[in-house]
């Protein structure tokens, strides 16, 4: 039997695959994430100086909805074609395949995101040291917003209500990767160092890699009974 | 395990109906006595004259919010581990009355806030915390109301649950950070204001209503529950042959 | 005992009593609705019964 992490491997790379063909599900968010970034500046009026303070606060709730956009694909396609019930009586444990599952969402949703950054932080005046510290935040943090996000759509499989139902769910889970995001660009921009709001995002990478998967695949298991 | 006899509706159904009129009792006759020693009894503040008053349903309920979370909880988990059904039961009784805690928690420190820091909201850390805790609540009801079958929403609802008092604590100290740091330092007196120098005939009062508080509690949760016993029993041979139902 | 001072509770009459108010409310329609919950359920399972009754 292939060890445990070259399963993990030709899981992340077969999703990977899968979504790159149906590129529209990759491209949405990111244009999502675009277009919400652009929608302060019309609602607040262009002050550099206003945009500035804003900025990491708007750049990581923006981060926020595009990735609960995501999270209803991240086992719907297979919940309705049936492979989801294989994945869970497979000979792997299913915590396993919901960490491979996970890290392959992060990889299509998290890390364009970050990608795309700078260039939004560009239009809300955000100056090189804080963008830094923001790509930073969200590198770790958006991670653990898939994990906690994946208990969310698991949860909620098939249900009506969708989208509306998984934030409502997720975004208070949310709030402290939030608070420490945001907090860590705003110390930057205060001249403080965000060595403390990234080591706490870290923890919380750590915690939820931890024990999100458990819950992630209980709730499957509940949602095909 | 021995009380799992008593996890079982038929015998819970009689026994909740015994206790519920002293529960209520009780919770009655200890609010009157909270309510005469803190309206009546106690002294004014010093500094907040009259208004702290608000102190003895608003510190009572913002507890209350905390602790019906953490019986959800521990009672989720117990129903995911053991599939007793009186625990998913009862997990699904409590979420309704939690979310009314909070409520009035938020309410009246809102009510309070206004004669103390000039505002109706201020985002310190307590009612922040609260606010998200209403959220959880709501979430946890709305994923209950979207799946047709009761048990399989009670264990969803339940993961939702567990998944939730971990991140309590986090959320809590995330938000007290969050308040500490976005607040010069002359208005970061204002989470000192809100304590009112406690006078020993204030805490007899704040005691009294927090012990009212968890009568009330075991009142409503168990009629909550028998309602929804009465409802996911409904098949089985004991609900039809109750007393009551003989029209 | 001077009602009227009472009443104004120092100035703040409509916060404290607004915030008293507002806990009752909210704890008896909690009652009310347990109690109303379990009256439909016995509605609910008399109608159940009156249908299964020809036998």
């Amino acid at each position: 039997m292939p060890d445990m992490l070259s399963v993990i491997a030709s899981l992340i790379k077969r999703d990977v695959t899968t979504a790159l063909r149906r590129s529209s599900d990759i491209l949405n968010p990111l244009v999502f994430f675009a277009i919400v970034v652009s929608l302060f500046p019309l609602g607040v009026g262009p002050e550099p100086n206003l945009l500035r303070t804003m900025a990491p606060g708007v750049l990581w709730v923006a981060a926020l909805l595009a990735t609960m956009l995501s999270l209803g694909r991240m086992f719907s396609s297979d919940y309705r074609n049936g492979s989801l019930e294989q994945m869970v009586i497979a000979p792997y444990p299913l915590t396993l395949l919901v960490i491979a599952r996970v890290s392959a969402h992060w990889l299509m949703t998290g890390l364009p995101l970050v990608i795309m950054t700078p260039l939004l932080s560009i239009q809300l005046q955000l100056d090189a040291a804080a963008t830094k510290t923001l790509l930073l935040s969200l590198l770790i943090g958006t991670p653990t917003l898939s994990f906690i996000g994946s208990v969310g759509a698991a949860l909620t499989l098939g249900l009506r209500g969708g989208g509306v139902l998984v934030s409502l769910l997720v975004l208070p889970l949310y709030t402290p990767i939030l608070i420490f995001g945001a907090g860590a660009v705003s110390a930057t921009a205060t001249g403080v160092s965000p060595d403390a709001h990234l080591s706490l995002l870290g923890a919380l990478l750590a915690l939820a890699i931890t024990f999100t998967p458990m819950a992630t695949a209980t709730a499957l298991r509940i949602s095909l009974d | 395990m021995w009380f799992t006899k008593y996890a079982a509706p038929v015998i819970f159904y009689p026994i909740a109906g015994k206790f519920i009129p002293w529960l209520g009792g009780i919770t009655l006759v200890l609010m009157l006595i909270g309510l005469y020693l803190g309206l009546f009894v106690a002294p004014t503040d010093y500094q907040q004259g009259e208004s702290y008053r608000i102190i003895f349903v608003h510190v009572p309920s913002a507890w209350m919010s905390m602790f019906i979370y953490m019986v959800m909880a521990i009672s989720g988990a117990i129903a995911l581990a053991w599939k007793t059904k009186l625990s998913e039961i009862l997990a699904s009784a409590c979420a309704p009355i939690g979310a009314s805690f909070t409520l009035i928690a938020l309410v009246s420190g809102s009510l309070w806030g206004k004669p103390m820091w000039g505002t109706y909201w201020a985002w310190d850390a307590r009612l922040t915390s609260e606010l998200i805790l209403l959220f959880l609540y709501i979430g946890f009801m709305a994923l209950e109301a979207s799946i047709d079958d009761p048990r399989r929403a009670s264990r969803a609802a339940a993961i939702l649950a567990l998944v939730g008092v971990i991140n309590i604590p986090i959320i809590h100290f995330s938000v007290e950070w969050w308040n500490t740091l976005h607040q010069p330092a002359s208005v970061s007196s204002i989470s000192k204001v809100g304590k009112p120098s406690i006078h020993p005939s204030m805490l007899a009062p704040l005691f009294i209503m927090f012990i009212a508080a968890k009568f009330y509690f075991a009142t409503a949760v168990l009629m909550r529950m028998r309602a929804i016993v009465l409802l996911r029993e409904r098949h089985s041979h004991w609900v039809t042959g109750l007393e009551e139902l003989k029209s | 005992m001077n009602w009227a001072e009472f009443f104004s509770m120092g100035g703040y009459g409509i916060y404290v009593w607004g915030s008293y108010g507002f806990t009752a409310l909210v704890l008896v329609a909690n009652i009310i609705a347990a109690r109303h919950k379990k009256q439909k359920a016995v509605k609910i399972l008399k109608q159940m019964m009156t249908l299964k009754q020809p036998k």
